[in-house]
Parts: structure tokens; C-alpha cells; sequence
């Protein structure tokens, strides 16, 4: 005889549960953190060094590199003058819960209070798992073309801010902004979005006041 | 997307919801897919041969609901399901709209003999 027992359990509920561990520790020392997430190249750690180099004299930084193989992101984020810890995913196509906790022993976290998470160059896989992170940003960029909000609308729904990096090639690339935010606005209605170039540092202020006000109001630094 | 994470963690799930009497055996799991999560039924029962080798679970069917899309407009109630395209209220452009089924992922239940 067969029986059917009821388990009603999100699949990724293991992750979810270490998200909320990762939480509580970081919101037990006062650090406010970010999950960076974008497509390979569209400004991730061009983003971190802006921002690190914007606000390290006002605040402590650390950044947590996700990367398949290299330390190369890291080395920049540190570069910059930020406290950067390196995180080989080994292959894997985004960080988890799991490997954010196993990340966070390496940074000061009684001192820090702004944590930026790299996370891998992916536009799908790291919208699925929670780190434990208070915001999610999302970094678009120009070159990616304007139709990304509707091929990948899992990211875009989930995401708290939204940054479009690379404003200065809109004169030489086919990109609708009207399309790009219509899509954006179905998927994520009101979403806090940036404007801005990493090249020419133009919208970047605004960025940077936002990031600032956020860890202000979130670890009282 | 990381089929082989989310077949280890379903398997997971399944062995700690069998009940401890021996013998038993885990013969189907039932899980629900909404429409927008990025999972590939043909990779997690890929994997799902490999990794449930040598468990309760062997050879343990897998069943998949799928739930596709839908929308809610908060402007005027029109329920729809969205297209790649156009993801705004069809009846009045809105774009003050929710998610109200399509990004489910879970395991619904288990059969178990034995």
C-alpha cells in the first residue's frame, strides 16, 4: 500500500533559513549589506570602486567578492580601500546563504558598517537565493539593450533599487529608454532607479547619497 | 539554472519527511513549478537519477505541476495572464499589477510504500 504524506516545503528553504541567520548576525553588528547583481560586464565592480572611493572616509567598508575562479574584482574592491574578502564559487553560477556565512568570519563586522556582495555575473540564478543581505540592487547597463526587464523578468521583479550604468553610450548604442522603463515599471512598479555612468561619474551623486542614507538609517553609523 | 543544488536540496526535503518506520521506501515526489522560476524539469530528473542512488528515494518517480502566470491589475481587478511582450493591464495599461500565481517552487508531497 502507498501513501501520500503532504510536505508543502519551498525547495530552497535550507538557504532561506541560513539567509535569515546571516541577517540577524550582520543586523546584531550594525553592518547594513547589499547584494549587487548583474550581467558579466555591466559595471559591478566599476560600481563598488566608485562607491567605495566615494563614501570610505565616511564610512568602514567591506565587499564580498563572488567570482567562478579569479581574484581580480576582489583585488580592485581592495584597491579601492575597502576591507575585500574573495569568494570562489567554483564554478557555481551564484552565492548562496552557504557561502555568504562562510565569508562573513573573515570580515570585521563589529567595525563595518557598509557590506557590498559582488555576486556572480548572472541575470537569472542569483535572483533565487536569498543571502541574508537587507537590499538587492540590480545594475543594467546601456550595451545590454533595452529589452533585458522582459527576458529576465525573475531579476528585475525581485530587486529593491536599480542602477543603469553606462548613460554616456546612449548617443551610440539602440536603446529605447521608454521601452527599457516600461518594462521595468510592469515587472517592479516605483522601483528606485539610478541613472549614471561609471566612466564619467555622471548621475553618480545620487547613487552615492541613496547608499549613504541607507546605511545611516540602517546601522546608525 | 544550478539544477544539481535545487535536485540535492529536493532530495533533502523528501528524506526528512519519510516517515522513520523501516522499511520504507520514498516511490514519487510531487512538486510545483511556477511558470517563472527558471527550472528545467528534464535537468533536476537528470540528476535526480544520480543522486538518489543508494537512498530511500531510488528510483522514486518525479511528478511536476506546472503554474503558469498570473497577473492582477490593482487599477482595475483584470486578472491576466501576461506575455513576454506586454506585461501591462491589456484592458487598461496599467502597470500597477501583482504577481498572483507563478513563482511557486515547492514539494507538494511525497508517496511513500512499505
Amino acid at each position: 500500500m502507498s501513501q501520500r504524506i503532504p510536505v508543502i516545503e519551498k525547495i530552497l528553504s535550507a538557504n532561506d533559513r541560513l539567509a535569515q541567520k546571516n541577517r540577524a548576525l550582520l543586523d546584531n553588528n550594525g553592518v547594513f549589506a547589499m547584494n549587487l547583481m548583474a550581467s558579466p560586464g555591466a559595471g559591478k565592480t566599476s560600481l563598488i570602486e566608485k562607491t567605495v572611493q566615494a563614501l570610505k572616509d565616511r564610512l568602514q567598508l567591506a565587499v564580498i567578492d563572488g567570482d567562478v575562479a579569479t581574484s581580480l574584482d576582489a583585488d580592485r574592491a581592495a584597491a579601492a580601500g575597502a576591507v575585500a574578502v574573495q569568494v570562489n564559487t567554483g564554478g557555481e553560477c551564484h552565492l548562496d546563504a552557504v557561502m555568504l556565512s562562510q565569508a562573513l568570519p573573515q570580515i570585521d563586522l563589529k567595525t563595518t558598517d557598509l557590506l557590498i556582495v559582488e555576486n556572480v555575473g548572472n541575470l537569472i540564478c542569483p535572483s533565487g537565493f536569498q543571502l541574508g543581505t537587507h537590499k538587492s540592487i540590480l545594475i543594467a547597463s546601456i550595451p545590454e539593450g533595452d529589452d533585458k526587464p522582459y527576458k529576465y523578468p525573475g531579476m528585475y521583479r525581485g530587486v529593491d533599487a536599480l542602477v543603469i550604468n553606462k548613460i554616456d553610450l546612449l548617443p551610440y548604442v539602440p536603446f529605447d529608454m521608454d521601452y527599457f522603463r516600461r518594462g521595468v515599471e510592469a515587472l517592479n512598479p516605483g522601483l528606485v532607479t539610478f541613472p549614471l555612468s561609471c566612466r564619467t561619474s555622471e548621475g553618480l551623486p545620487a547613487w552615492i547619497n541613496w547608499v549613504l542614507a541607507q546605511t545611516i538609517q540602517a546601522s546608525g553609523a | 539554472m544550478h539544477e544539481l543544488a535545487v535536485t540535492e536540496s529536493i532530495l533533502e526535503i523528501a528524506l526528512r519527511h519519510a516517515p522513520s518506520r523501516e522499511p520504507v521506501r520514498i516511490i514519487g515526489l510531487y512538486l510545483v513549478i511556477g511558470q517563472l522560476s527558471s527550472i528545467v524539469d528534464d535537468s533536476i530528473q537528470f540528476y535526480w537519477d544520480i543522486i538518489s542512488e543508494g537512498t530511500l528515494a531510488q528510483g522514486a518517480l518525479l511528478h511536476f505541476r506546472r503554474i503558469p502566470a498570473e497577473m492582477s491589475c490593482q487599477n482595475c481587478g483584470n486578472r491576466y495572464a501576461p506575455s513576454e511582450q506586454a506585461l501591462a493591464c491589456p484592458r487598461c495599461s496599467s502597470v500597477q499589477i501583482q504577481l498572483v500565481t507563478g513563482d511557486e517552487f515547492y514539494l507538494e508531497s511525497i508517496e511513500v510504500e512499505g
